[in-house]
Parts: C-alpha cells; structure tokens; sequence
C-alpha cells in the first residue's frame, strides 16, 4: 500500500493569477531512489517543490509523503515527519556560527519543552562535526556562516539537512554555483548521502551532467506539464525533450 | 436602561451610528490607503502615519487662525505636510527604504515618538476643534441628524481618493510609482529613478494624511496624541483589505468607522480607544488564523 | 591571580557598588532602583527584539499588569505585608505570563512586522481599559501598602530587591541562551521561514521567550508599584510613551542581540536621562524619540555591535585573514 512509495504527487495543479505554473503533475518516489526533475527555465520545477514542502497552497490534487495526505499540512509539519527540502537561493542562519547552525538543525520531531532549555548534549557536536568534514567544512566550523562564501554555504545548507536526519530531501539546484572542479565530490556526497544514510532525494537539476550521473529515474517538465518520464538514456534522447530545451533557448 | 436595550428600542439610533460612522471612516480609509502606498511601492510600514493627520489637523487650526476659510485648510495641510514628507525623505526616510522592514519600521517608530512630542511642546496638550461654520442637516423627520461637515469630509475623500486612483493610472509619475511598485529592480533598469519616485510616494502620503487631519479637525478634535490611533486604524484597514484594492480599501474604512461608533456608544466613550486598540489584536489573529486554513500567512 | 578570578574581578567589583550604593547615595536611591529596572526593561526587551527579531513595542503591557496585580493582591488577600507582597509577586509574576501565552497563541503566528504593530496597540489598550475601571482605581490609579519600618527603609527594600531581580534576570537569561533556546531563537531571527522549513517549533519558541519576557517584567511591576507608593494607569502603570519606548532605545543602543549589550545601553540611558532631565523637561521626550531614529538609522549595531566589528577576536569570533573558498574561488 502506501510502504512502497515514499512520495505521491498525484494530478497537482497551482496557478498564480493567470499563470499556471503547474498542470496536472503526477510523479511517485520510492524509497531509496535518486529521482531528477528537469526542464528548462520556468517550466514549473520549483513551483512543484514549493508545492509538495506546504509553502503554499495547490489549487487541486493531492500530494502524500508515506501514506499521508500533506496536501494542507504546513511547512513545519512537513518538515518534522522527515521531509526537507533546500533553496535554490541557499538559506542558512547568517548569524550564528557554523557549528550553530548544525546544532539548531537537530530534527525536532520528539523535541519536548525542556529540550528547550538544555545544553546541547556533546553527541550532537559530535555528529555536527562528523557531517561539516563530510562534506568538507570541519575547519571552518566556527565561522560566522554569513561569511562563508556561497558555494560554502551551500555546502553547509546541505549539511543542516543531514543533521536533521530526513527520510527524503528534495534539493533545489543542488549545483547551482559551486565551481566545476568540486562538482564530481558533491555528486559523490549525495550518493553516498543516499546509500549509507538510506535518504531518498529528488533533485532539481540544470546541469545535465550532474543528473545523468546521478539520478536513477527523471521527470521532464516543460510550461508547467510534466513532458516525459524514464531513465537517464531515455529521456537524453527523447526527442521532445530535446525541443523543449532547445526551443526555450 | 442600559446602551444595547436602548439600541432595540430605538432602532433609528443604529441608524444614526451608522451613518455617523459610515461618513467618519471615510477619512479613515484615505489615511490607511495612504499606508498601503507606502508599505505597496517603499515595502515600508509608516508607524508615523497618524502623526502626519495629526499634523495636518494643526495645519489647518492655524491657517484658520491666519484667517483662512477652514475649507482652504484641506489643501494648505496637504502643501504642507507634502512638503514636510518630501523633506522627511531628503533626510532620514531614503537611508532606510532599502533595508529590511524592521529598520523602517523602528525609523519610523521614532520619528512617531519625535512628532507627537513635538507637537506637545509646541502646541500644547489642549484638545482643540476647528469650528467650520456649517450646521447639520436633518434626516428621517428630525430623527437623524448629520452634521453637513462630515457630508463634506466624505465627499472630499471620495474625490480624493478619485484623484489619485487618476493619477496613478494616468500620469507617468502615477505610472513609474506602480512599476516601482511591482518591480523595483526592473523600474531602475528601464531608467525610472526610483529615488524620485519613492520620495514622490513618501511625500504623496503625507499630503494625503494631511488633508485627512484638516478633516479630522473639522469633523471632530486634535491634539497631539491623535496620531497613533490613526496609525492603528490605517494599518487594521490595510490588513483587512489588502494592498492593492482601493475598493476595499474603502469598505474596510467604513466598516471600522461604523464599528468603532456602535463601540463607542455601548461601551462608552472612554473605552472606544480601547476598543480600537484591541480590534487590532483581534482583527491580525482571526486573519492569519483564517490564511492558516489554507497554508498561508500575513506576510 | 588567577584567570578566573581576574575575569570575575570586573562582575564582583560591580557587585561590590551595587551593594553600596545606597548607603553612599541616600538620596537616589529610588534613582539607583530604577536603574536595575530599567536593565530589566532592557533585557526582557532584547530576547524578543534583539535574540528573535521580534520587535515588541507593547512588553509594557506587563509590567503594568505585574503592577496592579501584585497590588491588587497585597490591598485584597488580607496577609500582613511581607507575606503579601511575596504572594503579590508571584501572581505579578505568573498572571502576565498567562497572558503571554494566550495573546502570543494568535499573536506570535505573526511575522515581525505585524507582530511589532500589534503590540504597539496592546500597551495603550491595556491604559485606556485600566483607566476605566473601577476595581482597580480607575483615573484616579492605585495605593500601594505602607512600608513597615522607619521612613526611607522602603526605598532601600526595594532597591536591594529590584538589585536581586535585575540579577536573576540577567543569570537566568544567560542561562536559557546558552542552550537550544538560544541557537532557536536566533534561527527564527536571521531566517524564519528556514527555520520552519527545518521544523523548528517556532511558534512555542516565540511564546516560550514572550512569556520570559512577561514574567520578568510582571514582577519589576509589582517592585516598582511598591517602590513608587502609587499606581497611574497611563504613567505609571502603562507607561508607553516613557519606559515603553525607552525599553527599545535601550536595548538598541548597547548593542542588541547580545547579553551585556541591554545592560551598558540602559546603564547609560538612565544615568543620562537623570542628568538631563532638568535640563530638558519636556523636550526630553522628543530628543528621545530622536535618538531613536538616530541610533536605528546611523547606530543600529549599538555599542556592543560596533565594538565586536572592531575587535572580533575579543568576542570570540574566529575570523579568516583571507579566506580560501571550498570551492576554491
């Protein structure tokens, strides 16, 4: 029934006045799997994240994260049964420290009144410092995260994530930004963030590069319709997706 | 007998509450619609709104003191608080239009605080009126009676809100001050001088505040603590009504006017301030409850 | 010497003149009290405006409720006065709370923005009720008990007792953002909807730190009710336009968002208030309103702000000479 898939979106629409940004969008992710969601510019993918997390309301269908109708839940509550995504823009807390920043982002779930109030327990350093080296950090762990550069704090956003411990992360343009050179070495961290810590992700990707060696399973969206679904090969070759990218150019 | 036992036996009394308060809020609509000009193009909230309608009142007791017919007050108050807005800008307003809400927000706060005193020193602490010379008129068989000042002053806010629904829809700077509006960004590339125009909107709302106060004054009473109350009535109206309906905007005015009259009457005189107040409170709570049914919230 | 008793030394030598003071100033000694109020008022201030970015601009709501409720209870209970006035601070400390968490339940689901105009009603509503009411003196305020001793013990009492309270307050702040608390309420701060986004409780943390700010500021009411003998509504009591707004200056000017920072910032407020005021009279209140928008537009670090720019490494900030980018830009 509803173990075997982690997310259903099922026939999602949401306009914004006269612009339909999503039309009937249908996608289901299993547990486990690395899903892309492609398209070109304005086709509707962070809309559909937008839509799925609870940052705003969709204007019909349903969307179910483990068996659970989300489709009005708010943002939070969402977020608390195991489902976060990240910003394209990349949101992390400027003003606090790095270390802050992982400590804050401990999931919250069973999060009682007098957590509120205790003294963050040293497994929590612990695993912060464990996830900053994972992905690279360790040494500017301390640091104000407003000055970390922006590739820098995607890297922590990414890492705030981990801490939080989803069952499934939905990563906007995980890419995005960061320098050629250490793009191979964030593909292999969202591998191995797959494989060893059991996290399904759905990633929105530009960077055909990226996807194709990443995701097992990809959507296309185009003008806000979903235009084709399959693996990799498939949809590289797919002639209407071909057009879709190039007529948008 | 106590007010709400006399409210059903005498039913005409509603109806002298309403329209009382119909033709009241009427100015309180101008001033929010002002607020919603402001916060719409400058992404600022003017907590010194009410000081400006505040100030506009004295603007025109003084004017009717130079010997100025009290109509002339409307557009000497506008003049001037149009220029005191200009002038607000230039100096204090365009260091904090571009940083976040919370700065202008407590920019605004002091400056709130700075003028009310002021005014305190300045002209003192008396409630003051400016009589202007008309009398009322009488409805419904000498029931009802309307005092012809506040025809006036409803009168004078529909053509002013007309006026400026005008010139925001047809004049180029009425147009450069919605693109900025919608776009700042997009507005400066395509060459609007935003600085211009956000100086233009910030002085735009003082004047409107302005000629709002010399209504107030003439309608009803000044002095220096005035303002805040109409700071919190123009932003309960802009919450309710949203920033780009002038026609809510409008309706929201009236409703409050109304309301706060029939509260004014079974609560008694002293509490209608409180009243307002709370109104607030219960108005931003009920709104984002309701947005929160749907995944919203004010933002 | 060693290094913690040479950092203690400055905490220790302040404590020292606090305990002083009023027996080498007899005559400021309602001054001197006022002062760890009005460091209270600053603190209580910064968790919500400074730590949460939540500027309230209606906490005077309950110092003045602290305030008639303590006074209520001590005219009322029928207890002797020190059994009283304990009985009245505890309710001056738990009925603001209250409501804190019923007005915050709607209130605090609020952005920043609307939440700060929101209570810039609240305090003035709280006036206008309270000078209508009957039970509670209305125009015309309060009394609050005789003090049962020897003419001026009264004013040492309470000066030693807002010195206790003014501490506790500043140890029990200290203490609470030290932990989760502290990191929370600075996430909701610099971004809101991340925090959300992560699943913070954001709501019970806005109330939990309102309702800090409610039960401290409740039982400075219930001293300074005492301190001063008599209750006004709108001067005493709900004092807007006088310590409602100095609570945000204050704050502001020390350095928001930091410990010390309220502290220093109220310490110099208050002693320049003092020494101005006979200058200034009414004038004050409109220099007030334009330090205000002075120190937010050209100042808004504040003192405490600018100096951990200046020397970041004082503060423990760690900072990169030139800072080598992972992704190697």
């Amino acid at each position: 029934m509803s173990d075997q898939t982690m997310l259903v979106v099922d026939n999602v629409s949401k306009r914004f006045g006269g612009v339909v940004a999503n039309a009937d969008i249908s996608i289901q992710v299993k547990p486990g799997e690395i899903v892309g969601l492609i398209g070109p510019n304005g086709s509707g993918k962070t809309t559909l994240f937008n839509s799925i997390v609870g940052f705003h309301p969709i204007d019909s269908g349903s969307i179910q994260f483990l068996g659970e109708d989300i489709s009005r839940l708010r943002v939070p509550q969402i977020a608390r049964r195991g489902m976060l995504r990240t910003f394209q823009q990349t949101r992390v807390y400027d003003g606090i420290s790095c270390m802050n920043n992982m400590r804050i982002s401990v999931p919250h779930r069973a999060a009682r009144m007098r957590d509120m109030f205790a003294h963050v327990p040293p497994e929590i350093d612990e695993r912060a410092e464990e996830l900053l080296e994972f992905v690279g950090l360790f040494s500017k762990r301390h640091l104000l995260a407003g000055d970390l550069s922006f590739g820098q704090q995607k890297l922590l956003e990414f890492a705030m994530a981990l801490m939080n411990g989803p069952k499934m992360l939905l990563l906007d343009e995980p890419t995005a930004g960061i320098n050629p050179t250490l793009i191979n070495g964030l593909i292999d961290r969202l591998r191995r963030a797959n494989a060893d810590m059991g996290i399904t992700l759905l990633v929105i990707e530009h960077n055909m590069r990226v996807v194709m060696n990443l995701a097992q399973r990809l959507y296309c969206l185009a003008h806000g319709e979903m235009l084709a679904e399959g693996a990799p090969e498939q949809i590289q070759n797919d002639e209407r997706v071909i057009a879709a990218y190039l007529g948008a150019h | 007998m106590n007010s709400l036992e006399l409210l059903f036996q005498a039913p005409i009394l509603s109806v002298q509450l309403l329209i009382d308060g119909i033709l009241i809020g009427s100015i309180f609509a101008l001033a929010a619609y002002g607020m919603a000009l402001v916060w719409g193009v400058m992404n600022m909230i003017n907590v010194a709104q009410g000081e400006f309608v505040m100030l506009g009142g004295y603007v025109a007791l003084y004017a009717a003191q130079a010997g100025l017919h009290p109509f002339l007050g409307i557009p000497a108050a506008a003049a001037v608080l149009f220029i005191l807005g200009w002038l607000l800008y230039r100096v204090v307003i365009f260091r904090v239009v571009d940083k976040d809400l919370f700065i202008s927000l407590l920019a605004t706060f002091g400056l709130s605080i700075l003028i009310q005193q002021l005014a305190n020193e300045v002209f003192g602490a008396d409630v003051r009126t400016l009589y202007s010379g008309l009398g009322t008129i009488v409805l419904l068989g000498g029931q009802v009676t309307v005092s012809e000042i506040k025809l006036v002053g409803f009168a004078a806010t529909l053509i002013l809100g007309a006026c400026l629904l005008l010139f925001l829809k047809k004049s180029r700077l009425g147009q450069a001050i919605r693109a900025t509006a919608q776009n700042a960004r997009a507005a400066r590339i395509l060459g609007i001088d935003t600085d211009r125009v956000y100086a233009t909107t910030f002085a735009l709302n003082a004047a409107i505040c302005g000629a709002a106060g010399a209504l107030v004054v003439m309608t009803w009473i000044v002095h220096p603590y005035l303002g805040l109350a109409y700071t919190v009535r123009s932003f309960m109206i802009v919450v309710v009504a949203g920033l780009g309906n002038l026609g809510a905007v409008v309706a929201a005015g009236l409703g409050l006017g109304a309301a706060e009259n029939f509260a004014g009457f079974l609560l008694g005189a002293e509490y209608q301030a409180a009243f307002v107040f709370s109104l607030l409170v219960v108005i931003l709570v009920y709104r984002n409850y309701r947005l929160g049914r749907h995944r919203k919230y004010l933002k | 010497m060693t290094e913690s008793v040479r950092k203690l030394l400055p905490i220790l030598a302040i404590g020292a003149l606090a305990l002083v003071a009023p027996y080498v100033l007899p005559d400021y000694r309602i001054q001197l009290a006022l002062l760890w109020i009005m460091i209270l008022f600053a603190l209580t201030w910064d968790i919500m405006g400074g730590q949460m970015g939540y500027n309230s601009f209606g906490n005077i709501l309950f110092f003045g409720l602290g305030m008639y409720v303590c006074a209520v209870v001590q005219r009322d209970a029928g207890l002797s006065y020190y059994p009283g006035l304990f009985a009245g601070l505890a309710a001056a400390a738990v009925l603001p709370v209250v409501v804190a968490a019923v007005l915050g339940s709607g209130l605090l689901g609020l952005r920043g923005h609307y939440f700060a105009i929101g209570t810039l009603g609240l305090g003035i509503a709280a006036g206008e009720i309270a000078s209508g009411w009957d039970y509670i003196g209305a125009g015309s305020g309060m009394v609050t008990p005789l003090y049962p001793g020897e003419i001026g013990a009264r004013q040492t009492f309470f000066y030693f007792a807002s010195f206790v309270l003014a501490t506790v307050t500043f140890l029990a702040l200290r203490r609470i953002y030290s932990g989760r608390f502290g990191l929370a309420v600075n996430a909701i701060r610099d971004d809101e909807d991340k925090a959300e986004a992560m699943g913070l409780h954001t709501t019970r943390y806005k109330t939990v730190a309102w309702s800090v700010s409610a039960f401290f500021l409740g039982m400075a009411g219930g001293l300074v009710g005492n301190l001063n003998g008599f209750i006004d509504p709108r001067d005493v009591a709900f004092a807007g336009a006088t310590y409602g707004v100095f609570m945000v200056l204050m704050a502001i000017l020390g350095g928001k968002g930091t410990l010390w920072g309220p502290v220093i910032g109220a310490t110099i407020f208050h002693i320049t208030q003092e020494v101005f005021w006979t200058y200034l009279l009414g004038w004050q209140r409109v220099a007030l309103g334009l330090l205000i928008v002075v120190i937010v537009v050209f100042f808004p670090q504040g003192i405490l702000g600018w100096a951990k720019a200046r020397y970041p490494e004082r503060f423990g900030i760690r900072v990169e000479a030139a800072a080598e980018d992972a992704d190697g830009r």
